[in-house]
C-alpha cells in the first residue's frame, strides 16, 4: 500500500491543516538575562532559541575583520534530544555548518551592518525539538532575538518552507510532510518590500511550478511576520510596563 | 486566517521510534447536507429527501457504513439505488491501507455526482476525534470513532433542523460488539444484510451481498475436508528457513485436481512444482501466490494425461473424488515423475470477479447452487440466490468470498447478469472481462478532465505551435474510421525538393501527465477493436472529436517535417507542435482513385501522387535492407446493417496507398525514435523486436523442405530473399502459406524504456531504432513518445515521472501485457463471429491446406475465412484408427493416407454447440476418404440465408 497520503480529496493535511495554513507560532523575547538579545520559538512541534551577543570587537582571529561593515557569525546546533533517535554530534557536522552559512546570509542581508564597521555579531542558535522546518524556524527565532538585541534591521526576516504536492503548494511543511519525498522550498522574506533574503532548494521541481511555489512561500512568510510583529509589540508593552515608562 | 483550534499531542509509537505529531482539530468542517442550516458549505452533497424504500427505515436517512460494510460489501455499495451515504475519513482510510482496489472504487463511487456519497472528514472534526484509550485496540478505536461521528451526525441533524422531516442517520455494521454499543448509546444501527433486506423496491440486491462469517457454516457438513492454512508468520518463517516455497499457483486446463506452481527464479526462467489432489492443492485459486511445501522424493508423481472435469451436481462428501483421485495415481515411470508438493498456505489472493454460468441445483426450492466459470482453471463458487430460474441461461459474474475449511467448494456472490449466453453483447462483454480489458465507461473523475465544449483553439494554444493551417493536408484511413489520428502533405519547394509533412493528433495537449483521464489512458493501454464495436483508451469526445483529424476543422497536432528530394533521401528532418486544417478525409479506396485517375489535378491528388511515389521507393529501400513482408489472414466480417449480425467475411485487401501511408508512419516512428533517443539516452520508450531463436524456425524450414524449397534463416534480409523466390509450379498459394508459417516464428515485439536495455533492434522491420508515434488515440505508449518529443523540441514541460526509467520500465510492462490480451480479445472475438457465421449457415463443405501436423490431429487452413481448425483422429468415442506419427517429417500417417504440410483436404465446417460455455468450430475431413475416418460430403448446403448473400 502507498505510503501517506500528504492531502486528502477533501483538502486536508496529515494533521488536519489545509493547504495554505500555518503551524501554531508561539514565541517569547528576553529569555535569558546575560545576553544582549534571546528569543525562544515554537513553530508547531520545532522549537528554537536563539541567542545573540553583539556588536561586539572582533574576537579570536583579527584578520577577518571589516572594515566596512559588521561581520555576523551564526553557530546553527541541534540539541541532543532534539529528534527521535538520540543525536551523537550536536554541532559541526556537515548539515549544520551549511545550514550555519545560510544563516549567516540571510542575515548579512537583513542586519545593518555598515553602522557597525570592525566589529562582529554573534548569532547562535539551537534547535530544542525538530519537527520540520529546522532552517526557518531558526530564521524567526535569530529575528526576534536580534531585535531583542536592538540591533537595527531592514526588516523582519521571515522564513518559511513550501512543499508541492498533488499541484498545490503545501505551507510550513511538518517532518512527515518533509520526509514524504516532497519537492520542498526554503524561503526568507523581508515581508514589507517583498525582498527575497534567501532561497533555497535542491529537491526537483520542474520551472513552471516554480513561480506558483514562491507565491505560496511569499505568503506564508508575510503570515509569519503579522505573528513576529505581534510578539514585539507584546514584548515591548511588557518591557516598558517594568521600566515603568 | 489561522483559526483558534484546540491543540492536541498525538502520539503513535511503532517499533522502537517515538513519533510525536501535532493534529489540528478544527471546527469548520461542515457536515455535507441539504437541510443543514447551521453550517456555513458552500456545495453541499447530501440530500433532504433521502429517501430509499425500506422497511426497517421509513424516514428519509443517511447511511454510515462501517469499515468492513464497504471491505466487503463494495459490489452492493456501487448500485445505483443505494445513495446518500456518509463515508467517513475513519473508514476511507482503513479501506486505503486494507484494499487498493476496493479504495479506488469507493473513490470512484464519491466521485460519482448522481450517488450522492460524502466523506466527512470526522478525525480532524473538534467534536468527532478521539484519543485511543490505554488498553482500546486500534480496531475498537476506529469502531468507537464510527460510533462517535455516527452520534455527532445523529445530534447534529436534529438541531439543525429546521423544517422537521426526521432526516436521521443509520449506521451499518455486521460487527455483532460494534451493533451492541451503538444500540447502547441510542443510535439506529442495523446489520447490512437486514437494512438490504429491507429494501423492499429492489430485492435483486439482496444477491449481490457478499457471505459473511458468520453464517456460512450451516453450509456443510461438520466434516473438515482441507487441512488449515498455515498463519502468514509461520510461512514467512518456513520461507526463509528453506522449508517453504513461494509461488505462483497455476491450475491445469484440463484436470481440475492437478496445478503447478510456478517458482520465480532469477530473470527469466524459473522451476515448476506439481501439485496433486484436493488435498494438496488446498483451497487454492488460480494466480494466487501460495506457500508450498515439497513432498519426499517417494511420493512424487507424473503430470496425468487424463482430462478430468468438475462435473455434476454438488458433491458434498468425497466419495467420488477418491475414486477420481485414484485414477490419477497410475504409476508413472520414474522418469516422468516431477517435483511434488503441497499447498500449505496462502500468501496472497488473487481473486477477481469470474464470469460464468450457473448450474441450477437439482432441488427447485434450493437457494444455493453451484456457478461454474468460464476459464475452467477456476474451481467451481457456490453462491445463494434466490433468482436461480432467471438467471440459468445467462452469463453471470460471481466473486469468492472465502473457502473454508469444510466446504467443497469455495462461496461466493452474485455480482451481475451480463445477459443470455450466447447472445452477441454478452458474449463480447465475457471475453473482455476475460481478457482484463478495461471497458467501463469512463468515471466521472476522468470525465472531469475533458476539455470543456465547445471547444476551440484559443491564442495560448498557440504559444510554440506553428500554423499549418494553409496546407493541403488530407487523411487516408479504412472506411468508417472515426479517430483519425494521422494526416499527411507533400508539396514541392522552391528549390525542386518536396516537402513531406506527416501530422499526428496531439493527444497529449488534452491528456496531461498524472491526472485521472491520464491515469484510465495509461492503465488501459491501449484502445481494442473488436468486431463491430471498440473500447476507447480515452473518452469519444477526444477519440473522434478532439483529437480526431477530420476534414475542414482546425486541429492540434504535432508534425514530423521531412525535406527530401526527388530520390525520397532525407535531407532535413524537423519537428513541431502545429494546427492544421484537413483538406479531405479519404479511405484507401478513394485515395487510389484519385491517384489511378489521370483527369484530377487538384492540390489533394498532386499531394496524393507525390506521397504515392516517394513511398514506392522508401519501400524498396526498406526491403533492400532486409525488412520482412510477413502474412497473415485477416478476416473483416460484412455485418448485417440492422441486426449485426455477420452476413459475410472477406479476406481484408491491400491496395497501395495501404502501403503508402504505412511508409510514411513507420518513417515518421523511425525518426521520432532516433530524436528521443538522441535526447534521452536513459528514458526513451522504444519498441523493439528481437530476432528469434533459430529453433523457431525449425517448423517452417521441415515445411519447405518437404517441397523442395530452401529457406535460409540467418538473416532477416536472408529470410526475406528466400521467402521471396520460394513458389512451386502449380501451387499459387504456397508462398503466403509460407509467409504465415514465418509469422508463427517471430517473436512478439514490445515496448521496453531505453535505459533498462540495451538491444534496441526491429528485427521485422529492420530498423535499429524504432517506437510508436503516429497514433496516439489508440495506444498510450505514443502518448509518451510524443511528451518526450514535446520536451525535446522545448514544447512542453517534464514531469518526474517521465524521466524515470523504473517508472517508465512498469509502464511498458503494463502497456505490453495490455497489448498481448487486446490481442487475444481481438482473436476471440474474430472467433465468436466466425462461429455465429457458422451458426446461420449449417455445415458447410470447403477446401483447405495442412498448416500443421501434430500428434493426433492436423490442423487446416481454410484460405476463403482465414480460419483455422483442429482435424481430431482420435475422439472418445470411437476406436481410435492406427495413426503413425513422424516428428521429422512431420507427417501423420493414418491407415494408407499420409498427411503432410501444405496438403490440400477439404473439410465440413460447422458449428459445435453441445458445450454452451465454451461453443467451437468442429472440422471433419471429407477428402482424401479415408475409411472410419472421413465424413461423407453433407448432400447440399443449406440455403437459408443464401439469398441474401447475392446481394
Amino acid at each position: 500500500m502507498a505510503g501517506l497520503e500528504l492531502l486528502s480529496d477533501q483538502g486536508y493535511r496529515l494533521d488536519g491543516r489545509k493547504a495554505t495554513e500555518l503551524r501554531k507560532v508561539q514565541a517569547r523575547m528576553g529569555v535569558f538575562a546575560q545576553a544582549d538579545g534571546s528569543a525562544y520559538l515554537e513553530q508547531g512541534n520545532t522549537k528554537a532559541l536563539a541567542v545573540v551577543y553583539g556588536p561586539h570587537e572582533m574576537r579570536g582571529s583579527r584578520s577577518r575583520t571589516l572594515h566596512d561593515r559588521a561581520l555576523i557569525n551564526c553557530q546553527y546546533s541541534m540539541a541532543t534530544f532534539s529528534t527521535a533517535e538520540r543525536k551523537r554530534r550536536p554541532h559541526g557536522d556537515r548539515k549544520s555548518t551549511e545550514m550555519s552559512l545560510h544563516l549567516k546570509q540571510t542575515f548579512e542581508a537583513a542586519v545593518m551592518t555598515q553602522l557597525y564597521p570592525r566589529s562582529q555579531i554573534d548569532i547562535y542558535v539551537k534547535i530544542l525539538q525538530s519537527d520540520g522546518g529546522n532552517y526557518s524556524t531558526c530564521v524567526n527565532a535569530a529575528t526576534l532575538a536580534v531585535i531583542d538585541a536592538g540591533i537595527p534591521m531592514r526588516d523582519y526576516v521571515c522564513a518559511c518552507t513550501v512543499g508541492f504536492v498533488d499541484e498545490t503548494p503545501l505551507a510550513d511543511l511538518c517532518y512527515a510532510e518533509e520526509s514524504g519525498g516532497v519537492s520542498s522550498l526554503a524561503l526568507a522574506l523581508l515581508p514589507r518590500g517583498g525582498q527575497i533574503a534567501l532561497l533555497q532548494m535542491d529537491a526537483r521541481l520542474h520551472q513552471d511550478h516554480l513561480e506558483t511555489l514562491i507565491e505560496a512561500a511569499m505568503t506564508a512568510c508575510k503570515g509569519v511576520s503579522k505573528v513576529l510583529d505581534e510578539v514585539v509589540r507584546q514584548h515591548l508593552q511588557e518591557v516598558s510596563v517594568l521600566t515603568g515608562e | 486566517m489561522l483559526k483558534s483550534k484546540t491543540f492536541v499531542k498525538k502520539t503513535r509509537s511503532g517499533g522502537v521510534m517515538k513519533i510525536v505529531r501535532e493534529h489540528y482539530l478544527r471546527d469548520d468542517i461542515w457536515c455535507g447536507s441539504e437541510a443543514c442550516t447551521e453550517c456555513k458549505q458552500e456545495s453541499t452533497v447530501l440530500q433532504t429527501d433521502a429517501c430509499m424504500e425500506s422497511s426497517l427505515c421509513s424516514y428519509p436517512h443517511y447511511l454510515i457504513p462501517d469499515t468492513n460494510v464497504v471491505l466487503h460489501q463494495i459490489d452492493v455499495l456501487e448500485d445505483a439505488v443505494i445513495r446518500n451515504v456518509i463515508i467517513l475519513q475513519t473508514v476511507l482510510q482503513e479501506v486505503r491501507h486494507r484494499s487498493a482496489p476496493v479504495y479506488k472504487r469507493l473513490k470512484d463511487i464519491i466521485h460519482e455526482k448522481e450517488k450522492h456519497f460524502y466523506t466527512f472528514t470526522n478525525e480532524h472534526h473538534r467534536e468527532t476525534f478521539i484519543e485511543r484509550e490505554p488498553g482500546e485496540s486500534a480496531n475498537d478505536r476506529n469502531d468507537r470513532a464510527i460510533r462517535v461521528a455516527a452520534k455527532w451526525y445523529s445530534q447534529h441533524l436534529k438541531t439543525s433542523e429546521s423544517d422537521t422531516d426526521g432526516l436521521k442517520v443509520v449506521l451499518l455494521t455486521n460487527d455483532q460488539g460494534n451493533k451492541q454499543k451503538a444500540e447502547e448509546s441510542g443510535l439506529l444501527v442495523y446489520k447490512f444484510e437486514e437494512y438490504i433486506k429491507s429494501l423492499t423496491a429492489n430485492p435483486e440486491l439482496v444477491d449481490r451481498l457478499a457471505l459473511s462469517n458468520d453464517d456460512k457454516n450451516e453450509i456443510t457438513s461438520s466434516k473438515v475436508l482441507f487441512p488449515e492454512h498455515l498463519p502468514l508468520s509461520r510461512i514467512q518463517a518456513g520461507i526463509k528457513s528453506g522449508s517453504f516455497v513461494q509461488g505462483t499457483f497455476r491450475a491445469s486446463r484440463d484436470n481440475y485436481l492437478e496445478a503447478t506452481v510456478f517458482i520465480q527464479g532469477e530473470g527469466e526462467d524459473g522451476t515448476e512444482i506439481l501439485i496433486q489432489g484436493l488435498q494438496n492443492l488446498n483451497r487454492a485459486v488460480h494466480q494466487d501466490v501460495v506457500a508450498v511445501q515439497l513432498l519426499p522424493r517417494n511420493q512424487w508423481v507424473a503430470p496425468s494425461s487424463v482430462v478430468l472435469q468438475d462435473e455434476g451436481a454438488a458433491k458434498d462428501d468425497n466419495v467420488e473424488e477418491e475414486e477420481e483421485e485414484k485414477a490419477l495415481r497410475i504409476s508413472a515411470a520414474e522418469a516422468a515423475r516431477k517435483a511434488t508438493g503441497k499447498v500449505v498456505g496462502i500468501i496472497k489472493r488473487n481473486w477477481r470477479p469470474f464470469c460464468g454460468m450457473l448450474n441450477v441445483s437439482q432441488i427447485k426450492e434450493s437457494t444455493r447452487h453451484l456457478f461454474t466459470p468460464a476459464d475452467r482453471r477456476i474451481p467451481r463458487i457456490r453462491i445463494e440466490t434466490r433468482q436461480a430460474s432467471t438467471l440459468a441461461g445467462q452469463r453471470i459474474m460471481v466473486s469468492i468470498d472465502g473457502w473454508p475449511k469444510d466446504s467443497r467448494y469455495p462461496n461466493g456472490h452474485f455480482v451481475r447478469s451480463l445477459g443470455g449466453a450466447g447472445e452477441k453483447d454478452t458474449e463480447q462483454e465475457v471475453l473482455l472481462l476475460e481478457h482484463d480489458v478495461p471497458h467501463q465507461a469512463f468515471s466521472q473523475a476522468v470525465l472531469n478532465f475533458l476539455p470543456k465544449m465547445p471547444w476551440a483553439i484559443t491564442p495560448e494554444d498557440m504559444v510554440r505551435r506553428e500554423d499549418l493551417r494553409h496546407l493541403t493536408v488530407c487523411s487516408v484511413d479504412p472506411p468508417g474510421c472515426t479517430d483519425i489520428d494521422d494526416a499527411l502533405h507533400c508539396r514541392e519547394l522552391e528549390n525542386g525538393n518536396l516537402e513531406v509533412g506527416v501530422h499526428i493528433a496531439d493527444v497529449s495537449h488534452f491528456i496531461r501527465p498524472g491526472n485521472a483521464l491520464d491515469k484510465e489512458a495509461a492503465n488501459r493501454g491501449t484502445t481494442v477493436y473488436l468486431c463491430g464495436k471498440r473500447i476507447d483508451m480515452v473518452p469519444e469526445l477526444l477519440s473522434s472529436n478532439l483529437c480526431s483529424l477530420r476534414s475542414n476543422v482546425e486541429r492540434l497536432a504535432f508534425s514530423c517535417i521531412w525535406e527530401m528530394n526527388h530520390e525520397a533521401e532525407i535531407l532535413k528532418t524537423r519537428f513541431t507542435k502545429s494546427v492544421i486544417n484537413s483538406k479531405a478525409s479519404l479511405t484507401y479506396a478513394e485515395a487510389q482513385m484519385r491517384i489511378d485517375d489521370t483527369n484530377k489535378n487538384d492540390d489533394i491528388t498532386k499531394s496524393l501522387r507525390g506521397l504515392n511515389k516517394l513511398a514506392k521507393i522508401l519501400k524498396r529501400q526498406r526491403i533492400e535492407k532486409g525488412a520482412l513482408t510477413l502474412s497473415s489472414l485477416e478476416v473483416r466480417f460484412h455485418m448485417d446493417s440492422e441486426t449485426h449480425d455477420p452476413i459475410d467475411l472477406q479476406t481484408k485487401e491491400l491496395m497501395e496507398t495501404n502501403s503508402m501511408v504505412e511508409e510514411f508512419m513507420l518513417l515518421a516512428n523511425i525518426s521520432v525514435a532516433q530524436k528521443i533517443y538522441d535526447e534521452f539516452q536513459e528514458c526513451a520508450l522504444l519498441r523493439k523486436h528481437p530476432a528469434p531463436p533459430p529453433s523457431n524456425y525449425d517448423i517452417l524450414l521441415k515445411a519447405a523442405k518437404s517441397k523442395d524449397v530452401a529457406i535460409y534463416t540467418d538473416t532477416a534480409k536472408a529470410l526475406a530473399d528466400s521467402l521471396d523466390v520460394a513458389k512451386v509450379d502449380g501451387f499459387p498459394y504456397f508462398n503466403t502459406l509460407l509467409r504465415i508459417l514465418a509469422t508463427r516464428c517471430m517473436m512478439q515485439a514490445v515496448y521496453f524504456c531505453s535505459g533498462m536495455d540495451n538491444d534496441f533492434h526491429h528485427y521485422g522491420l529492420a530498423s535499429p531504432i524504432y517506437t510508436h508515434f503516429t497514433s496516439p488515440i489508440r495506444r498510450y505508449a505514443d502518448i509518451i513518445v510524443h511528451r518526450l518529443l514535446a520536451v525535446a523540441i522545448g514544447a512542453d514541460s517534464t514531469y518526474p515521472d517521465l524521466m524515470d526509467k523504473h517508472k517508465q520500465s512498469a509502464l511498458c510492462n503494463n502497456l505490453n501485457y495490455r497489448h498481448k490480451m487486446a490481442q487475444y480479445a481481438q482473436r476471440a472475438s474474430v472467433a465468436f463471429h466466425t462461429q455465429l457465421f457458422f451458426k446461420s449457415r449449417g455445415i458447410l463443405n470447403e477446401e483447405g491446406f495442412v498448416l500443421f501436423v501434430r500428434k493426433n490431429a492436423i490442423i487446416v487452413l481454410i484460405p476463403k475465412f482465414g480460419l483455422e481448425g483442429t482435424v481430431f483422429f482420435d475422439s472418445k468415442d470411437k476406436v481410435a484408427p492406427s495413426i503413425v506419427f513422424d516428428e521429422e517429417g512431420p507427417t501423420l500417417t493414418i491407415q494408407q493416407h499420409t498427411f503432410r504440410i501444405f496438403d490440400k483436404v477439404k473439410v465440413t465446417i460447422s458449428l459445435d454447440a453441445s458445450n454452451i460455455q465454451h461453443q467451437k468450430i468442429r472440422m471433419a475431413l471429407t477428402d482424401p476418404v479415408i475409411p472410419g475416418v472421413s465424413v461423407p460430403v453433407p448432400d447440399a448446403e443449406p440455403q437459408a440465408k443464401k439469398p441474401k448473400l447475392d446481394r
